[in-house]
């Protein structure tokens, strides 16, 4: 039997500022993962992963990423993407910093 | 200091020239980012975790005090304020945005600076001992020979696409400061029937496979020096592994092949290339050398420091700790610690950059040096200085008493910025620092080097610390592993595993275990840490870390 399917997120950094960036299900890229689509079917990751890569005017790297869906949207399952979404431990600098802002 | 001539200004600028159009290439979309990356890389700029990272070359650790502002500079206009000194002699930012990036490079090649080849399958920033030119120890200054090397690397054309990286480290002093042992290329000044030459070490190298430099030739004079480098790089351009990156160091094609085959191939190939070096390296080195002239050293009183240093007990812990003995007998070295209890290892604002610009104007002869320990080095003060330059660094937060003690610990970026890494570094070094002044017993413990590495590559020098500290992934877990018993310096050895890895919670208290068990087996203050370990061996300090397993075995 095939492996489940884990959730992913698809990830990328931005070309201009280099920040963490993922894609929405309405197409849009967001600073916040909370705000980005959660894939739960293995070919549509796929899909999503190449309309990602198909736009290297503002991605760099683009990947999927497991995440679990939280109460107001997609968690990350793995420290590193947790740090990606939040920024260093040592300054509050990053996405911590920018989003205390809005 | 050298100072660039017409010919590297104008280098330098053509191909600041050429990167700010690959960038804006980049960014119209003429140039994809696998066209893109390996260019962005050779200038120093990687993409990490949250940003991308600049990060820029101090040539053999030597900084103006102008170029020590421009490097405050560039923090304030670019990135968040700061900048991060690192174990190999380079400072990072970790927050400038790719559009900004060739004016960064433009303002560090005024004041002649830049940031070429601090990545790539190329030869990297050649880094050496922090006290060169200024320390009692030393047969020479290794300075010259470093930028005859950069000269020689930078943009070789033979050198740009290699099997991996290559790194070099030079010392002029018999005590190794800059852990030429664990260099692909390690040279130390020697002296054989009155002439100085280089004793030349290959194949050092830590990082997933680390091992011991082996010495492949123990006197090059120097006139030789450059076509025998040569020779090195240029055989193992051509014999080392490009199948496997993991094998493609020359500390592997060494140890494959045996150091006397690969010797032999090197004195065949410089028997060929030889001629080639007519003399003309000679010379330049003869002009270098201009520019590496010491100091007018001025003469004066040191009373006014053994004033403070009978009276004062915080400038003596100081002065005990950061100071260090100067070829002239009237100044000292000083090493300003940028780890402050609590502190990041290696950074620095861009105002305490500035005040130490500043205080090298006025005491140092305008002169600084960055250690790959992460500390910043006035290398030339006065005696009669120490006491107003101490005060002036305390009230700025670089006062602290800790050089060589066991919150002087390096600490490489890791997962906090670094794609690479594993597991954090910054966190357990800040509170490795912090909980050691809550104990307040680093001056008890004395000399101990904590080194720690958030992956496998080993930038914070893991494997040749007293005590090494690797972060690892395990099961979606940072894991701590611990090792025991390095040393980074010409007795250069690497450390043992000590056992099973620590939770991001345990690993402190661990740390924590082995200093007090340190405390209760040493014969006496004298003996240091690694010396208590090498009497004992590992039993102790591994009971230490592990009680549960020893209490198990006690009760079996």
């Amino acid at each position: 039997m095939a492996r489940k399917f884990t959730p992913k997120v698809v990830t990328a950094n931005h070309l201009l500022e280099g920040d963490v960036i993922y894609l929405t299900a309405d197409d849009r890229w967001t600073r916040l993962m909370c705000e980005a689509e959660l894939i739960e079917d293995e070919a549509h990751a796929q899909v999503r992963l190449l309309h990602a890569v198909s736009q290297p005017e503002i991605t760099v790297g683009a990947y999927l990423a497991d995440a679990v869906a939280g109460e107001n949207g997609p968690e990350p399952t793995h420290f590193r993407e947790d740090f990606r979404r939040t920024g260093p431990s040592n300054y509050f600098h990053g996405k911590q910093a920018a989003n205390a802002e809005v | 200091m050298y100072k660039y001539n017409e010919f590297d200004a104008a280098f330098l600028a053509e191909r600041n020239a050429q990167f700010r159009s690959q960038v804006e290439r980049r960014i119209d979309g003429s140039l994809t980012e696998d066209e893109f990356r390996p260019l962005r890389l050779m200038n120093g700029v990687y993409l990490q975790l949250h940003a991308y990272m600049l990060r820029v070359a101090i040539p053999y650790g030597t900084l103006s005090s102008d170029q020590m502002r421009q490097l405050a500079l560039l923090a304030e206009k670019w990135d968040k304020g700061y900048g991060h000194f690192t174990t190999r002699q380079n400072i990072q930012y970790n927050w400038p945005k790719l559009p900004d990036i060739p004016d960064m490079l433009d303002a560090l090649g005024e004041v002649g600076l830049h940031a070429i080849q601090t990545s790539g399958n190329t030869i990297r920033n050649v880094t050496a001992d922090h006290f060169a030119g200024a320390a009692k120890d030393e047969l020479i200054d290794p300075r010259p020979v470093a930028e005859l090397l950069r000269q020689w690397s930078t943009d070789h054309p033979e050198f740009q696409f290699m099997p991996r990286k290559f790194k070099i480290a030079i010392t002029g002093s018999p005590n190794d400061r800059a852990v030429t042992k664990a260099h692909d290329i390690g040279l130390r000044a020697v002296e054989k029937n009155g002439e100085i030459g280089f004793e030349v070490i290959v194949g050092g190298g830590l990082g997933r496979t680390p091992m011991i430099g082996k010495v492949i030739n123990d006197f090059v004079s120097k006139e030789d020096l450059l076509p025998y480098l040569e020779a090195i790089v240029s055989v193992w351009n051509i014999e080392g592994r490009r199948d496997n990156k993991y094998k493609a160091r020359i500390k592997i094609t060494v140890h494959e092949q045996g150091l006397d085959t690969f010797r032999e191939k090197v004195e065949a190939r410089y028997a060929v290339i030889r001629d080639q070096f007519g003399g003309f390296d000679q010379k330049l080195l003869a002009d270098i050398e201009q520019h590496f002239l010491p100091p007018a050293f001025r003469n004066a009183e040191t009373t006014p420091y053994i004033v403070a240093y009978d009276n004062d007990p915080v400038f003596r812990a100081w002065a005990d700790t950061n100071l260090t003995e100067h070829k002239q007998a009237d100044h000292a070295i000083v090493t300003i610690s940028i780890k402050a209890h609590g502190k990041t290892p290696g950074d620095a604002s861009a105002d305490q950059m500035r005040l130490m610009a500043h205080l090298a104007d006025n005491y140092a002869y305008g002169e600084l040096r960055i250690s790959h320990e992460q500390n910043v080095i006035l290398p030339h003060v006065h005696k009669s200085d120490l006491p107003a330059l101490h005060k002036a660094l305390k009230e700025a937060g670089l006062g602290t008493a800790n050089i060589g003690l066991a919150s002087d610990i390096i600490a490489c970026p890791g997962m906090d910025y670094c794609a690479l890494a594993t597991a954090r570094s910054i966190p357990i070094a800040q509170q490795i620092a912090t909980r050691v002044e809550e104990l307040k017993i680093e001056h008890e413990v004395g000399e101990l080097k904590i080194k720690i590495s958030g992956c496998i590559n080993a930038c914070g020098h893991h494997h040749v610390g007293h005590i090494g500290i690797l972060g690892l992934d395990r099961a979606g877990v940072e894991n701590y592993q611990v090792t025991l018993g390095g040393d980074h310096t010409e007795n250069a050895v690497v450390g043992e595993r000590a056992g099973p890895g620590f939770s991001y919670d345990q690993i402190v208290p661990a740390i924590e275990r082995l200093m007090l068990a340190y405390l209760e087996l040493r014969t006496s203050a004298e003996e240091r840490f690694i010396d208590a370990y090498r009497r004992v061996g590992p039993a102790p300090f591994k009971a230490a870390l592990y009680p549960e397993a020893e209490e198990k075995a006690n009760a079996a």
